[in-house]
C-alpha cells in the first residue's frame, strides 16, 4: 500500500474518530485529546490508543468511548479490524482485555456490572440534547424570536430558517440530538422537552432557564478534565513511555474524503 | 479572620481540610500513587503559579506547615478536618481520625474533628464509630462513597448497612454528613456520581444534614434540583471555589445557580486544603461579584452579607460555634497576635 493511500486512510480515520464524543462533555474525544494514536497497518487494521484527564475517570464512560470509537472506524467499508488501547487507567488492563475479545461491558466487568451502558448512554444523550436545545433556544429568543411561535415551530420550519452562522451551527447540532427525545404527538415540532411534550410559550424563559443548569454542569466538567489531561501529561512534548505518542494528526482538507 | 477595609471582620470556618500522608512511603501500591497524584492535579492545574508546591511537600506537609496555611497566612479562624482512610491504598491510611486527632490536640480551639464510617465494616465498623464519637465527641463524619475496600469499589447511601450507621450515627450525636462522591461504584455501568441516593437518605433522616462536597460535581445540575427539594441537603464550595482564579466566568455562572437555586443559607467554604489554600481563595472571593447580567437573570446576588454566611455563618449553626465565645478562645491562645502585624489589616 503506497504511502499516499495509508495517509488518506489515516484521515479517514480521524474524520470518523471526530464523530465520537465524550458522553458527559458532549464533545468529540478528538478535540478533547484524548486520542494518542490512529494508525492504518499493512493489513487494513486501525490501532487506536487513548488515555483520560485521570486515572480515576469511571469505567463507563471509558468503554463506552472506546466502543463508540471501534463502531465508528468499523464504519469504514476498508477497515479489516480495530484495535482500541486505553492507557494509564484503574481499569485498563480489564478494559483492553475486554475490547480485544469484543466484549460488551457486562461481559467485561460480569458481577461488578448487572447490566450494560444502554440506560447511561441514554441518559447523557438527553443531558446532550437538552444542552443543544437550551443553547439554541437561548440564541433564537435573543435574536428577537417570538416564544409563542418558537413552541409552534415544525421541525421544517426550523430548518428553512434563515439563520446566522452561529445559528446555524447551533441549528445543526440540536438537530442530530433531536431525535433522542421520545416520539409523541408532537413529533413533528421543532422543540420538544425531554418527554417529548411540547413547549408552553408562557412557561418558555423557566424551562430554558432550567435547562441552563445542564449546560453549565457540562461546561464546568469540561474545563476541569481539559485542565486535569493538561496537568497530567505534558502536552508540548511527545509522549514516549508514560501514554502513548503524541496525536499526529494529518492535514486534510475536504477534497481528501 | 479576614478584616475588610472598612475594618469589619468576617469570622471564617474552613469546611473541608486534610492533613493526609500521600508519600511514596506510606503508598501501598500504584493506587495510592495514582491518588496523591490525581489530587496533586487538582491542585496545579488551578492554583494561581505563586501558589504551587512541589509535588513532594503537596505528598506530606508537616502539622505547623498547615496551622500557619491555615490560621497565620490564610483568614480561616476554624478548620473542619475530614478524613478520608484509603486503608486500601495507604499503609497506615490517607488521613485517619487518629492523625487528625493529633492536629487537634495541639490547637484544640482551632479544629472541629470530625470521624468517617464505611458500611461495609460492618460490627467492627459500628464499634469503631462508638468509639470515636465517645473519644472525640464528633459531630460530623465525613463518607467516601468510593473507597476501594478488597473486592468491593465502594456503596451507596441507600445500602440497608449505610441505613444502619446512619442511625448509629444520629444516636451517638452525630448531626452533620459531608458526602463526597467519587468515580467507582457498583454496579459500574450505572452513574458512579449519581446523587439521587442523597435525596432518599436526607428523605428518610430529617434531623441530620447532609453536606455534598464539591456540590455535587459532576453533578451540579442533579445536585441543584435535589438541593432545593430537601431542606437539610447543604452544597460544600471545595473544588468549585478554585475556579475563580481559572475561569471567573464559569464560577459565577455556578454561583449564581447555587444561590438561585439554594440560596445563601445552604452553601459552606472549604478550601479543600492542602490542595488549595485559604489566602488566596478568600481574597479572590472577597473582591468577587456576580457579573451584571447573570445576577439580572437569576436575582442572585453575591452581597456581603451572604459571603459573611458562606464562609463562617452557615457552618457555625451546623457545628453549634458560638462565634463570639471562639474568637475569645483564639484569642486567649494568642491566635490573633500576628493581626497586629497587619498581615490581614487593610493597607
Amino acid at each position: 500500500m503506497g504511502d499516499s493511500i495509508t495517509a488518506k486512510r489515516k484521515a479517514e480515520v480521524w474524520r470518523r474518530l471526530e464523530t465520537v464524543t465524550d458522553p458527559e462533555l458532549d464533545e468529540p474525544v478528538t478535540a478533547l485529546e484524548f486520542v494518542t494514536r490512529a494508525d492504518v497497518d499493512a493489513n487494513n487494521c486501525v490501532h487506536i490508543e487513548f488515555r483520560l484527564p485521570t486515572y480515576w475517570c469511571a469505567a463507563n464512560f471509558s468503554f463506552l468511548m472506546a466502543d463508540d470509537m471501534r463502531k465508528a472506524v468499523r464504519e469504514l467499508p476498508w477497515v479489516a479490524d480495530v484495535s482500541i488501547l486505553l492507557g494509564e487507567h484503574m481499569y485498563a488492563d480489564k478494559i483492553n482485555a475486554g475490547l480485544a475479545r469484543g466484549l460488551s461491558f457486562q461481559e467485561t466487568f460480569g458481577a461488578e456490572a448487572d447490566g450494560d451502558l444502554d440506560e447511561l448512554r441514554r441518559t447523557f444523550l438527553l443531558k446532550a440534547f437538552q444542552r443543544r436545545q437550551a443553547a439554541l433556544l437561548a440564541h433564537l429568543i435573543q435574536t428577537g424570536c417570538d416564544g409563542a411561535l418558537l413552541v409552534e415551530m415544525t421541525l421544517k420550519e426550523l430548518a428553512d430558517l434563515n439563520l446566522d452562522g452561529d445559528g446555524a451551527r447551533l441549528r445543526a447540532r440540536y438537530l442530530e440530538r433531536r431525535s433522542i427525545a421520545s416520539d409523541s404527538l408532537a413529533a413533528s415540532r421543532a422543540f420538544v422537552d425531554a418527554d417529548g411534550d411540547p413547549l408552553q410559550a408562557e412557561s418558555l424563559s423557566a424551562y430554558v432557564r432550567a435547562l441552563r443548569r445542564v449546560d453549565i454542569n457540562a461546561e464546568f466538567n469540561s474545563a476541569l478534565c481539559r485542565g486535569l489531561l493538561h496537568a497530567r501529561f505534558d502536552m508540548e512534548t511527545p509522549l514516549s513511555t508514560k501514554a502513548g505518542r503524541r496525536p499526529e494528526r494529518p492535514q486534510v482538507s475536504s477534497q481528501d474524503m | 479572620m479576614y478584616r475588610t477595609a472598612s475594618g469589619e471582620e468576617i469570622f471564617v470556618i474552613d469546611g473541608h481540610t486534610h492533613f493526609w500522608d500521600g508519600s511514596p512511603a506510606n503508598q501501598k501500591n500504584i493506587h495510592g500513587k495514582q491518588f496523591i497524584e490525581c489530587f496533586y492535579a487538582y491542585h496545579s492545574n488551578l492554583s494561581p503559579p505563586s501558589e504551587k508546591w512541589t509535588l513532594e511537600k503537596f505528598g506530606k506537609y508537616d502539622a505547623k506547615t498547615m496551622h500557619d496555611d491555615l490560621f497565620v497566612h490564610g483568614y480561616d479562624d476554624m478548620a473542619i478536618l475530614q478524613p478520608t482512610y484509603l486503608g486500601d491504598f495507604y499503609k497506615h491510611g490517607f488521613n485517619t481520625t487518629e492523625r487528625n486527632a493529633a492536629m487537634k490536640k495541639s490547637h484544640p480551639e482551632r479544629f472541629i474533628l470530625n470521624s468517617a464510617f464505611d458500611p461495609r465494616d460492618g460490627n467492627k465498623g459500628l464499634e469503631a464509630l462508638h468509639a470515636n464519637c465517645e473519644k472525640y465527641k464528633v459531630k460530623g463524619v465525613k463518607l467516601y462513597t468510593a473507597e476501594w475496600k478488597g473486592d468491593s469499589k465502594g456503596y451507596k447511601l441507600t445500602d440497608k448497612e449505610s441505613y444502619k450507621f446512619l442511625e448509629a450515627a444520629q444516636k451517638l450525636g452525630v448531626k452533620n454528613i459531608h458526602v463526597h462522591k467519587g468515580p467507582t461504584i457498583i454496579p459500574l455501568n450505572r452513574d458512579a456520581f449519581d446523587v439521587a441516593d442523597i435525596d432518599d437518605v436526607a428523605t428518610s433522616f430529617q434531623d441530620l444534614n447532609f453536606i455534598v462536597e464539591h456540590c455535587g460535581l459532576p453533578r451540579l445540575d442533579d445536585f441543584c434540583w435535589i438541593a432545593t427539594q430537601e431542606t437539610n441537603v447543604y452544597g460544600g464550595l471545595a473544588v468549585a471555589l478554585p475556579f475563580i482564579h481559572t475561569r471567573p466566568g464559569y464560577f459565577g455562572h455556578v454561583m449564581a445557580e447555587l444561590l438561585f437555586w439554594l440560596g445563601p443559607d445552604k452553601l459552606l467554604y472549604g478550601s479543600d486544603y492542602g490542595i488549595w489554600t485559604p489566602k488566596w481563595l478568600i481574597d479572590k472571593f472577597m473582591a468577587f461579584e456576580i457579573p451584571d447580567e447573570e445576577a439580572k437573570e437569576t436575582g442572585s446576588a453575591l452581597t456581603f452579607e451572604t459571603k459573611k454566611k458562606i464562609l463562617g455563618l452557615n457552618a457555625a449553626r451546623l457545628y453549634d460555634i458560638d462565634i463570639a465565645a471562639q474568637k475569645k478562645k483564639i484569642d486567649a491562645a494568642g491566635g490573633y497576635a500576628h493581626l497586629k502585624e497587619s498581615v490581614h489589616a487593610p493597607k
